[in-house]
């Protein structure tokens, strides 16, 4: 298993595990950040650390700091 | 039938029948409110618009007028901010909002598994249901179509695709909920979805302490209200106002999956994805290639770290370098009405008092502020369209990084971006934050972003100091304008980073964010917007701005015989005994200047003015400037007017129609050095950037924080503020040798 904030653009793969606690994860279990949920890196922004990523043919923006929280597995280019 | 279901002839009803409009931020539920209702609230391109419940009126064919409630936009129906508390209170018809008859859900068909997550919750409480797909237009143009009949099937609910811009659908979804009210059909989706046995059984014995009165027998709805309840039981600020028992049951049940290593949040909302996984391929077709790309193309220009940067600073001088140009011929206009009124009217009233303060008071006052009615129509046709198009997600994208680093929730950056247009929604709009730390933060530094009320005063200082085609280099005014924008915005930021680490500690905030692709903005949608914020502006220049100039009028005219300098009459007498004739009228000429000048000086409003002189002295303004600081407390175009009025009281009658603006950059002291120097307007600018010179975002924060002493610590940190920065700016040019 990988963390999410290691991938570059266009790495492919599955989320595996959610780490942190309360709001904050539920928030992102609830924006389709499922466990087994398939996903994309759509764009990488090193300076500010953000990364843009679809599931579900959705976009969705989060920090780097915050998928370090979040595990994936599968992951291919 | 549950008892308080619609009865089905309409004379039987007892009071209108309440529909919610729930779904999603950024969804087009306020558009589609609008549209229905015929309300004009304001429509936007990012998250978090809606922030208190709107009720509009719809015509139903058969079943007459029904309320329509504009549900705030959520997420979920878990609550993790106080909007989204509102979203469940009102959909599920818990105290205090009542239940409603019927529900539309709107859901956004290019981001549809998603939303559909939200369709399902609401469902899930039991209530005859449709749903209304939107951006139907814009999942077309990537090549893609939604299957109404699978998903309808599906969901068990009517489905209707709606382009409110083209009125496409919107006959349909009448008839629909018509029908709904009639029938009072329920959905047929099974409950619950794909829910594991275990699972099942801790929402069933949870469902057990859910009160009657939020479930009215009915076990299905019980069930999701205690799914509610355990997707927030671990929250204490989200668990207000929830029964005691049914807190400690979901922990129970929470606790327990966690000894055996289950995790409960991730199997609820794990369950509905379940759902929506095994069946959107069959809702969304895909007709042609994704063409999604070339969104992606612009947002590698747009979202780059420094070209987007770079562009985005670029984008904003030239819209207001545009605010400049683009109102300049509207705004002479306005500028020759208003003194071609107070010239007529002044022709037509006796010379007196009355004829004073209706010329100098009403007229002039108001109309000095009337006059920025274009500027403040182009920068919301701007911000509208920025809106609109989708830039604005990326906006809050590229800020995020410096938002971050202050301490701010990036959620902070709608709110900050609303207080361009005024602090009062944008204070409204931190609600959508999950934690009061943030919501007190954005709310105290919000009043120092560049509202429109700055506007005028702005535009009347750089307008002083760089008058339009006066042979300037290009863009002077447009860069002014900017660097106060970009002033106000560094700022609040700094602001921001010295409260966030002291009054108001906390913990680095998250941030998830959609990106929506970029979109046709809608001209109905932006002409809306702007009527609406005209309105706005032009009813208040019409009471609290016209209260404020009469006011401030009556305290400069009053009293009426001051005890003055020196005695005119005797020496306007001795100028007629000894001057020839054709000296004789410009030393009486003279004489009623000073004269006016000195009354000016010995009004209630003059003594006010001189008696805090010595406190802005250091800042370069005058007692005049004070005069206006005084009444700019109320509200900050006041300043504008009451400078006419002090301006138009000193000078003679045959000059009144000369605008504002050009009697401020000509005026004088006494000694015949100009008053409105770049100093003392620079001085001035930023005395306005940053002082709490509004009584509405006062009384706003006092709501919102709950206390006097939140608005009571933002004013005082605000005017301490000003003070010390318009000093640093008056001297440090003094030092610098400007005049």
């Amino acid at each position: 298993m990988q963390c999410l904030s290691d991938l570059g653009a266009a790495c492919c793969g599955r989320l595996a595990k959610l780490g942190g606690a309360g709001g904050h994860r539920r928030r992102l279990l609830e924006m389709g950040f499922v466990p087994g949920t398939r996903f994309r890196v759509v764009r990488r922004v090193d300076i500010g650390g953000v990364l843009e990523l679809e599931l579900r043919g959705c976009r969705v923006t989060l920090r780097t700091t915050e998928a370090r929280d979040i595990l994936v597995e599968d992951v291919f280019e | 039938m549950s008892p308080s279901a619609p009865p089905v002839a309409e004379s039987a009803r007892p009071t209108t029948a309440r529909i919610a409009l729930a779904g999603n931020p950024n969804a087009g539920k306020t558009t589609v409110f609008n549209r229905l209702t015929g309300r004009t609230a304001k429509v936007a391109n990012y998250p978090g618009i809606t922030v208190e419940i709107e009720e509009g009126r719809w015509v139903l064919p058969r079943s007459g007028p029904v309320t329509l409630v504009d549900v705030p936009g959520s997420y979920s129906l878990s609550a993790h901010s106080a909007e989204e508390r509102v979203a469940i209170e009102a959909v599920a018809g818990l105290d205090p909002y009542p239940r409603p008859d019927a529900v539309v859900v709107v859901a956004d068909a290019t981001e549809l598994a998603r939303h559909l997550y939200f369709v399902l919750q609401v469902l899930e409480l039991d209530r005859p249901t449709v749903l209304a797909l939107t951006m139907v237009d814009s999942l077309e143009s990537t090549g893609r179509s939604i299957d109404t009949t699978a998903l309808s099937d599906a969901l068990g609910i009517p489905v209707v695709q709606v382009v409110t811009s083209k009125d496409r659908g919107i006959e349909e979804l009448t008839r629909i909920v018509d029908g709904l009210l009639e029938s009072d059909s329920r959905p047929r989706v099974a409950d619950p979805f794909d829910e594991p046995e275990s699972l099942h059984r801790a929402v069933e014995d949870v469902a057990a302490y859910v009160p009657d009165a939020w479930h009215r027998g009915d076990p299905m709805r019980a069930r999701a209200l205690a799914r509610w309840a355990m997707l927030t039981s671990d929250e204490p600020d989200a668990t207000a106002g929830l029964p005691a028992p049914l807190i400690a049951a979901a922990n129970r049940h929470r606790e327990a999956a966690l000894a055996e290593g289950r995790d409960l949040d991730a199997e609820i909302v794990g369950a509905r994805f379940a759902w929506i996984d095994a069946r959107i391929d069959r809702f969304v077709r895909r007709d042609e290639p994704d063409t999604r790309t070339w969104t992606d193309r612009v947002d590698d220009l747009l979202l780059h770290p420094i070209l987007g940067f770079a562009l985005f600073v670029a984008l904003m001088t030239v819209v207001f370098q545009a605010l400049f140009v683009g109102a300049d011929p509207f705004i002479g206009w306005i500028e020759d009405g208003v003194g071609f009124v107070a010239d007529l009217v002044g022709g037509w009233l006796p010379e007196g008092l009355f004829r004073d303060f209706v010329v100098s008071g009403v007229i002039e006052g108001v109309g000095a502020v009337l006059v920025f009615l274009p500027q403040i129509l182009l920068m919301f046709l701007f911000l509208g369209l920025l809106e609109d198009t989708g830039y604005m997600a990326r906006v809050v994208f590229l800020m995020d990084r410096i938002m971050r680093r202050v301490g701010l929730h990036g959620r902070a950056f709608v709110p900050m971006l609303s207080g361009f247009a005024c602090a009062v929604p944008a204070i409204l709009a931190t609600r959508t934050m999950e934690r009061r730390r943030d919501r007190l933060l954005t709310m105290m530094v919000v009043p120092l972003m560049t509202c429109s009320a700055r506007l005028p005063v702005y535009g009347l200082m750089i307008a002083a100091i760089y008058p339009l085609g006066s042979g300037d280099r290009p863009f002077t005014q447009g860069l002014l304008m900017a660097a106060m924008y970009l002033f106000s915005i560094v700022v609040a930021l700094f602001a921001a980073g010295v409260l966030g680490r002291t009054l108001l500690k906390g913990k680095q905030p998250p941030l998830v964010l959609q990106m929506p692709p970029y979109r046709r903005p809608n001209a109905k949608v932006i002409g809306r917007g702007m009527v609406r914020r005209a309105g706005i502006f032009v009813k208040e220049a019409g009471t609290v701005i016209l209260a404020c100039t009469i006011a401030m009028w009556v305290l400069l005219t009053f009293p009426r015989e001051p005890e003055l300098d020196r005695d005119y009459a005797a020496l306007r007498a001795e100028a007629s005994a000894e001057l020839p004739a054709e000296e004789l009228e410009e030393r009486l000429a003279a004489l009623d200047a000073e004269e006016n000048g000195d009354r000016l000086r010995h009004s209630y409003a003059g003594q006010l003015g001189r008696t805090i002189e010595p406190a802005i002295e250091p800042l370069g303004f005058d007692w005049k400037v004070g005069v206006g600081l005084i009444g700019a407390f109320a509200a900050r175009e006041v300043f504008v007017s009451t400078m006419a009025v002090v301006y138009g009281l000193d000078t003679e009658l045959d000059e009144h129609s000369a605008p504002l603006r050009k009697k401020i950059s000509q005026h004088t002291d006494s000694a015949g050095n100009k008053v409105f120097t770049p100093r003392t307007c620079l001085s001035l600018m930023v005395f306005f950037a940053l002082a709490c010179q509004c009584l509405s975002t006062l009384a706003a924060a006092k709501r919102e924080s709950g206390g006097y002493g939140w608005p009571v610590f933002m004013f005082a940190y605000m005017t301490a503020l000003a003070w010390i920065a318009s000093f640093a700016v008056y001297q440090g040019m003094g030092l610098f040798g400007f005049e």
